[in-house]
């Protein structure tokens, strides 16, 4: 959709999608050739950035950078912080690369790229190029990582343990992973994801990164900070019905939505706007449409919901922080994005669907992240003052 | 961090399946038997490399009962046998019961390589008809997934990945999780599997590593009898301190143990120089390094080394645990112990 918050906000707004045919590896014997692949940005200047440190770096940790590089300009923040971030497939193309060369017998270049194949390696080098530093914790959850690392800052900063945490998550587009969704059928034969349509036929992948910082409302206003929001629950818990797919009646779902409504002392019908995890999958929608069903318990008709996926397409383990960067933007400008190429709602969706951006008044905010093997992830975040 | 007690640790390693297997070796200071991995190059060479592999399982009891576990990953079986050991029969099955909210922390550094090359190498063949069996298997959180399914828990679950201290990140993770109560047990699992590619990885970094795989767990709980974990300070990033060696003595102020002639030092050293370099340190009490006995397991090994130390706890040849591990490309980590 574009770079930064005030691209993606307008791009959002104005109901764009942001597909086109995969041009980073051979997709031509693949049932699908097309993906959110985004431009990649170009080199920041940053005093711990060298030219060289910028090339050893994956697709993925370079959204990643500028994702975490923008959070923390806006925050104005710098220094000792934990680092928490999301990621599904790390720096994966560079493992394929060592996967090719070695089967050649060739040992050129092997021993960079064994390192620089580590997320770890590659989000260290990010916090130094950034300026920060502490302990790191990689979350890797699959779908639901990056609502994971939002979810740990939160807890982090909650309980004390920090003031500050810098969160977030990304996943860059890897020719393993997208082979590997299509195996499963799970990618849209005509590369246009419709989440909540009757006919939906799969997702699309996409890539990109989401950064916050989280910190303590009081350690925020001692120095002046603007707030963006707050962050007001959090769940988490684990489907445990198959590797692959949801419970049927979303079990999951409804825990951690439940737990995040409690944590943040709202009743359902207080949340203004659900950023769903809404993939386009036939068995995702319907077991996500039950959950929120179930935990609205017959107040779901006024409950605004929309997936973005249907706009940028599925981030893996970026997902979750990218949408909740996108419910900021939403409580910023009092706008919703939409579930957009929806031509028949699906049966199964009793709240309203949002299908056109729209202004709207948007004070509270819950965004649900579904991950591969169970993971399931809830945030919710309001304006500031709410709590 | 209030009260956490070890409540069962349980391991698998190239020594064999299960913890007696391991103290064997490791107290008769005996290296584990070295097989040999060859595999030929797309130019019809042939590359071998040594390497340390857990054997094959022949008591089936040992593994759970689980479906999940039909096509699971080896670094996924090894984990469900860790942690089944690390539960216990009646815990395991409070947990089936839906009694106990068992939590899961897997923690990673190299992940399914085995399933991540296979089904690479089908889709540089031919994607079309790629297997769809092994990609989800690929994942770096399937075999943690596998854990909480096989426990029948919807608890908490996850998965973090990182260099070989990520063990420690994950033990305080744990206390994170009890201390809040968002589960009663919390099940803390490292694991890994070795085939070529990365036990030819491992060779960039020493010819000296013995390449291996395993994984060990504990079962860590607010309440119960058994060793206490008393000091998981933060892992010291490399973010932040450069130098493992200075990275190693931060860390050892933080843990706030002393060398008192009667502590156990774990460690983590493998018999490299350049890496063991920030553990060369005088020590008056009982040592260990598991690794030059069982080999260089990445992420499994500080668990293996921790469950070595608990053992010695456990079985009162010391009353308290210094464990410690240097990781690659992120962080120094450490946690202390007291026996029950």
């Amino acid at each position: 959709m574009g770079c930064g918050m005030v691209e993606n906000a307008a791009g959002f707004r104005a109901g764009r999608t942001a597909f086109r045919e995969v041009d980073l590896f051979d997709v031509s014997k693949q049932r699908v050739g097309s993906a959110g692949q985004a431009e990649l940005p170009d080199r920041p200047t940053l005093a711990g950035l060298g030219r060289k440190a910028w090339e050893r770096m994956d697709r993925g940790t370079r959204f990643a950078l500028v994702a975490a590089e923008e959070a923390l300009e806006a925050a104005g923040v710098r220094g000792s912080m934990p680092v928490i971030i999301g990621t599904s497939a790390g720096a994966m193309p560079i493992g394929e690369d060592y996967y090719r060369v070695a089967k050649s017998g060739d040992r050129a270049g092997q021993f960079r790229r064994i390192e620089c194949y580590q997320p770890q390696r590659q989000m260290s080098q990010l916090m130094k190029s950034v300026g920060v530093y502490g302990p790191l914790r990689i979350i890797s959850n699959a779908c639901a990582s990056g609502a994971n690392a939002i979810g740990h800052a939160f807890q982090m900063v909650r309980e004390g343990k920090a003031d500050r945490v810098l969160a977030g998550g990304y996943d860059g587009l890897a020719q393993l992973v997208f082979a590997g969704f299509d195996s499963l059928q799970a990618l849209s034969p005509s590369g246009v994801p419709r989440p909540f349509d009757a006919a939906r036929d799969g997702l699309a992948i996409g890539e990109g990164a989401g950064f916050v910082v989280v910190e303590s409302l009081e350690s925020a206003q001692a120095r002046g900070a603007k707030v963006m929001a707050e962050v007001l629950g959090y769940g988490a818990a684990t489907d445990i019905h198959h590797l692959t797919q949801p419970n049927p009646e979303g079990d999951a779902a409804l825990i951690t939505m439940t737990a995040a409504t409690r944590m943040a002392g709202l009743e359902p019908g207080q949340i203004d706007y659900i950023n769903s995890h809404g993939t386009g999958t036939p068995l995702n929608d319907v077991a996500e449409a039950a959950a929120i069903r179930r935990w609205a318990q017959g107040d779901s008709r006024s409950i605004r919901v929309s997936s973005t996926k249907s706009a940028i397409g599925h981030l893996l383990g970026g997902a979750g922080a990218v949408e909740a960067v996108i419910c900021l933007m939403a409580l910023d400008g009092q706008w919703l994005p939409a579930s957009l190429n929806v031509r028949e709602i699906d049966p199964s969706v009793s709240f309203d669907l949002v299908q056109e951006p729209r202004e709207a008044k948007v004070e509270v905010t819950l965004t649900n992240s579904f991950g591969f093997g169970g993971a399931n992830a809830t945030l919710i975040m309001g304006k500031e003052g709410r709590s | 961090m209030s009260r956490i007690v070890v409540l069962g640790t349980g391991a698998v390693t190239p020594a064999g399946w299960g913890i007696s297997a391991m103290m064997e070796t490791i107290d008769a200071q005996r290296a584990v038997e070295q097989t040999v991995l060859e595999r030929p190059t797309d130019q019809g060479a042939s590359i071998t490399t040594p390497v340390a592999k857990v054997p094959k399982l022949t008591d089936r009891s040992l593994l759970p009962k689980s479906p999940r576990l039909r096509r699971a990953s080896a670094l996924g079986k090894y984990a469900a046998a860790a942690v089944f050991e690390a539960m216990g029969a009646e815990r395991h099955q409070a947990a089936r019961d839906g009694d106990l909210r068992v939590a899961v922390i897997c923690t990673l550094m190299n992940g399914c390589v085995n399933y991540s090359n296979r089904f690479f190498g089908e889709v540089l063949t031919d994607p079309s008809v790629a297997s769809p069996i092994l990609f989800p298997e690929t994942v770096y959180n399937a075999p943690s997934s596998h854990l909480s399914a096989v426990m029948g828990s919807s608890a908490p679950n996850d998965t973090i990945v990182g260099d070989g201290a990520e063990w420690f990140a994950g033990l305080e993770l744990a206390t994170e999780w009890l201390d809040r109560g968002d589960c009663d047990l919390c099940v803390v699992v490292a694991t890994e599997e070795m085939d070529w590619l990365s036990a030819e990885a491992m060779g960039y970094y020493s010819s000296s590593l013995l390449p291996s795989e395993g994984a060990a767990a504990v079962v860590l709980g607010r309440e119960g009898d058994g060793p206490r974990l008393m000091s998981i300070p933060d892992p010291v990033s490399y973010a932040e301190v450069e130098s493992p060696v200075d990275a190693m003595a931060r860390l050892w102020r933080n843990l706030g143990a002393d060398d008192n002639g009667r502590t156990l030092w774990a460690d983590g050293r493998n018999g490299v120089a350049r890496t063991d370099q920030a553990e060369d340190l005088p020590w008056h009490g009982p040592r260990i390094s598991t690794r030059e006995f069982l080999g260089e397991a990445m992420g499994a090994s500080a668990a293996i080394q921790t469950v070595a130390a608990l053992e010695w706890l456990r079985t009162g040849r010391a009353e308290r645990a210094v464990v410690t591990a240097v990781g690659g490309n992120e962080a120094v980590g450490g946690a202390v112990f007291d026996a029950p």
